[in-house]
């Protein structure tokens, strides 16, 4: 029964966070490697890709090494406050994005953007090494964004690292198999939506950890992240009615 | 180098972009992280608090920024 309630309250949102947070910054990551790749050739900016997710592994070994060292109430004092600013930054942003207040972010726009920049870049014969250094820096960016957010997750505990890195392994996979069956930006994902909903989620995960990591002793124990999606939910609801009135 | 500071930058950036928001999450929870084990108040209270804490400076900082 105990095995259970850890899978449902802490396995599953940690797997489904971990997916979805790691889905949208997959996709940005992809915008910039297809408009890339789509005018400079792809065998750079594959290269540029894997160079660094192999360079990502090589530091993910050395920093995990170092972190199994540190005590888990610190780990997770750490780990809670700096979700929670990540969490909440996204959070507030989907919240103006809703209510209207800055644009929404648009990855055909992106897409057209970065083709146009990578146009007007020279183009050397060969080995294309301005189309290696963009598809790495926006892999190596993306890919650490996606580090931290699965290392946050999976900072509550031991069992929760592997559902996180499943949920992000899984959003790869379907990144690459939707890249590879449309070939162009995945402007349909829904990413504003996404972005709000992770926020909620990341949020209510940072302000766990940070309370465990204080001493707090969480009323349902578990339970409790259920109750803090819950509450971040509806303060994010109530946030974005209030300042479309305001911009009304 | 370039690429080295651009991505440190980057990532300064994903925990910061309204600077005041960040400050005040932190000094929030500073404050609970001093404060709340110290009050004599109920488990559920405890956390009341520090979810209320930080729900307020979210909406705070939405409508702030609506405002403008």
């Amino acid at each position: 029964m105990g095995d259970l309630t850890l899978l449902w309250t802490h396995a599953g949102p940690s797997a489904f966070a971990a997916f979805l947070a790691s889905l949208v910054e997959f996709v940005e990551a992809l915008t910039v490697i297809l408009a890339v790749g789509s005018v400079r050739g792809w065998r750079s900016p594959i290269a540029g890709a894997v160079a660094a997710v192999v360079l990502l592994l090589v530091l993910v070994a050395a920093l995990g090494a170092a972190l199994s060292r540190v005590p888990l109430h610190l780990f997770q004092l750490v780990i809670g406050a700096l979700l929670l600013l990540f969490g909440l930054r996204w959070l507030r942003k989907a919240i103006l994005r809703s209510a209207g207040v800055i644009p929404k972010h648009n990855e055909a726009a992106a897409f057209s953007r970065q083709t146009a920049a990578m146009r007007q870049l020279p183009r050397a014969g060969g080995w294309d090494r301005i189309g290696f250094a963009a598809s790495f820096q926006i892999t190596m960016l993306e890919g650490t964004e996606v580090v931290f957010i699965v290392a946050a997750i999976g900072a509550g505990g031991s069992g929760l690292l592997l559902p996180a890195c499943a949920g992000a392994l899984a959003a790869l996979i379907l990144v690459i198999l939707l890249a590879l069956a449309i070939r162009k930006p995945l402007s349909q994902v829904p990413e504003n939506t996404l972005k709000f909903f992770v926020g909620v989620l990341l949020s209510a995960f940072g302000t766990f950890w940070l309370g465990e990591g204080i001493g707090l002793a969480w009323p349902g124990s578990d339970w409790s992240i259920l109750a803090l999606i819950g509450g971040f939910l509806a303060v994010a609801g109530a946030s974005v009615a209030a300042c479309r009135e305001r911009v009304a | 180098m370039r690429w080295i500071r651009t991505i440190l930058a980057e990532i300064f950036g994903l925990f910061v972009d309204d600077g005041a928001f960040a400050i005040t999450i932190l000094l929030w929870l500073i404050i609970a992280g001093v404060a709340l084990p110290r009050l004599g108040i109920s488990p559920a209270a405890k956390a009341i608090i520090l979810f209320a804490g930080l729900a307020g400076i979210l909406m705070e900082s939405a409508l702030r920024r609506a405002r403008k």
